[in-house]
């Protein structure tokens, strides 16, 4: 008796167990919730998370993912439209915005992936295809900011014009891939490139060009280099030749107005008396150039010998 | 207890040794355990917890002891919203736990390489640093939130990047480049919602390709080069310069110097002379032959050989032999 009482007890508890656990369900703060009904979908999606009921066993609760969710494209190679092969990586993001839809349409994350595949590497490739490389690669026409000793040897293709941009052409892919989401209970919030690469042929291209660009660079230094050299070597010479005529030019023009002045003195002096002059000249000429060794004729005539005859 | 009145019945199966009422005793304990250790959970300094209650949210605690609902019923996730988290782009830190960091060998230039707005490649290694600041978004609104972020990041960077000429990116353009990609990964953040703040973008190493390298090098030493010559020739022009101004100052003063000589000898001279003519003048025969014969007695004694002529004595001349040079004062 007592035993049968609590067999029964134990089913009721666990008959118990197996309806509130089913009829109950938890929404987590990352999901909403669709609810079939062998199969069908009934009422609007559970979207706020917490503690549910719903009719146990005839109605199943299916989980979706409520955050944004990323989309990670295959690397493709593109020809842009000026011919040029690269490699394109992009992302994108989006989100299931009706469960209901979704479920019905895509049945799970996996079909929405493979959904957004074709769509997306689809409209990338059309719209890579209509534009030249510039405008996958800039946003703006932004200068670029140039360091001074290189402003003359910037490339020209730095002068290649944005038409469209980069901003510009990821958008147009996302509107594009949205238009063909409408109906399918997603949104993409945004699509963008991640990776742009050359293919390896056009890269090697691409670095042998870098290569003779620097070259010419470093080329331009050395002959700078060079030529400042000479420059300033010149420049020394010419300022030594300055240098050197100018002190001269002074000096001479210091002595020549020294010779002049000291002339000026000597004729108002000697001017006084030149015959006086003239005698006391020759006598201090002759005190200077008689020494031991001259041989003096002297006649008898002379001022200081006449007195010799005379006194004979 | 209704334990007590079952007891002798139960006592009848019960296997040997083993006593229900420890069993139950058991039971209790480690269900109050269980209880005990799904109530009370602690947050460490650097993190904030997220209670969920039916997998709801319902609060957020910051770090410290704290109570909640036992297990079923509610649940915490944590979140360091103070730790500063680090992505690292281009490159990979293996271990920094020693005062040397290691680098992983990996190839990962997929991250780094990049065309410049010049359609040239440059290598660009950088990590981003940031925070959660808003652990709700950071954990309810994006799924993969690193992933997302690491995906992010390469997009604003090569944006950034792809605006710019190869030169700008490796030279004069490094700030500017961090301080924009900042700025714009931080918008894409906020329009993302994923609750990060981003704190820094700090540029690693930012390098021309491998192949491309040598001749970027070569630049440099070009560089260099140039500043030698120009500055070999600027010693050369320094040695020569000053000294040749030295010499030319020293030209210029001789020449002040003979000028300053000559005028004053000559105002000497002429003074001399003006004091000897007005002597002149007072008698000037007499002085006039005195000074003759001054002189002439001054003279004589010099000259060791002296030959008097008389006038009626005629062609003595060609018999002195005259050897050496002679002076003649008629």
């Amino acid at each position: 008796m007592r035993q049968t009482r609590l067999i029964v007890v134990a089913v009721v508890a666990v008959v118990l167990l197996a309806v509130l656990s089913s009829a109950f369900y938890t929404v987590k703060e990352t999901e909403q919730v669709v609810i079939t009904q062998f199969g069908k979908p009934v009422g609007k999606p559970v979207t706020t998370p917490g503690l549910k009921v719903k009719m146990p066993f005839v109605q199943i609760a299916h989980a979706f993912e409520k955050r944004f969710m990323e989309w990670d494209g295959d690397p493709n190679q593109i020809p842009t439209k000026d011919k040029r092969f690269i490699w394109v990586d992009s992302y994108a993001r989006w989100r299931i915005t009706d469960p209901l839809l979704f479920f019905q349409r895509l049945q799970n994350e996996g079909g929405a992936q493979s959904r957004l595949d074709d769509i997306l590497d689809g409209e990338t490739r059309n719209t890579i295809a209509k534009h030249e490389l510039i405008d996958v690669v800039r946003s703006t026409n932004r200068p670029f900011v140039v360091a001074e000793d290189v402003a003359e040897l910037s490339q020209p293709e730095a002068a290649e014009r944005v038409e469209f941009g980069r901003d510009k052409l990821t958008n147009e892919v996302l509107q594009n891939a949205r238009r063909r989401t409408g109906d399918l209970g997603i949104e993409i919030l945004d699509f963008r490139i991640k990776q742009i690469n050359y293919v390896n042929e056009v890269r090697q291209e691409v670095y042998a060009r870098m290569i003779s660009e620097r070259k010419r660079i470093a080329e331009r230094y050395r002959s700078e280099g060079a030529g400042e050299a000479a420059r300033i070597a010149g420049e020394k010479e010419r300022e030594l030749r300055v240098i050197e005529s100018e002190a001269y030019r002074q000096a001479q023009e210091i002595r020549g107005k020294a010779d002049a002045e000291a002339s000026t003195i000597y004729a108002a002096a000697y001017n006084r008396d030149p015959d006086f002059y003239r005698f006391l000249k020759s006598m201090g000429t002759l005190e200077e150039s008689f020494d031991a060794d001259t041989l003096l004729l002297l006649s008898t005539d002379s001022e200081l010998l006449k007195y010799l005859n005379a006194a004979r | 207890m209704p334990m007590d009145f079952e007891m002798p019945h139960v006592r009848q199966f019960r296997p040997p040794g083993v006593n229900p009422r420890v069993v139950l005793r058991i039971v209790a304990i480690i269900a109050a355990v269980v209880l005990l250790f799904t109530t009370w959970f602690t947050i460490d300094p650097e993190e904030a917890g997220l209670v969920m209650r039916f997998g709801r949210f319902a609060r957020q605690v910051p770090s410290g002891l704290h109570m909640k609902l036992p297990y079923p019923l509610e649940t915490v996730v944590k979140v360091p919203v103070e730790r500063q988290l680090k992505e690292e782009f281009g490159f990979r830190t293996a271990d920094a736990t020693g005062a040397r960091t290691t680098y992983s060998a990996e190839d990962l230039s997929a991250e780094s390489l990049m065309l410049t707005g010049d359609l040239n490649v440059a290598v660009v290694e950088w990590t981003a640093q940031f925070r959660v600041r808003e652990p709700y978004k950071y954990l309810f609104k994006v799924r993969n939130v690193r992933k997302t972020f690491r995906d992010m990041n390469e997009t604003v960077m090569r944006e950034v990047v792809g605006d710019r000429s190869v030169n700008e990116v490796l030279t004069v353009g490094r700030q500017e480049i961090a301080a924009e990609v900042e700025q714009r990964l931080q918008a894409l953040c906020d329009q993302y919602e994923n609750g990060i703040k981003v704190e820094q973008i700090v540029l690693q190493d930012v390098n021309p390709p491998d192949p491309v390298k040598p001749s970027f090098n070569e630049v440099n030493q070009a560089q260099q080069e140039r500043e030698k010559l120009i500055n070999q020739a600027r010693a050369d022009y320094n040695q020569i310069i000053p000294r040749a101004r030295g010499q030319a100052q020293q030209t210029v003063e001789q020449a002040q110097g003979f000028a300053t000589d000559r005028v004053n000898r000559a105002r000497g001279d002429a003074e001399l002379f003006i004091q000897v003519h007005a002597a002149y003048q007072r008698a000037p025969e007499v002085t006039r032959r005195r000074m003759y014969l001054e002189t002439m007695s001054v003279i004589y004694p010099k000259v060791k050989r002296k030959v008097v002529l008389d006038e009626s004595l005629k062609g003595v001349l060609p018999l002195l032999s005259l050897q050496n040079p002679t002076e003649v004062k008629p």
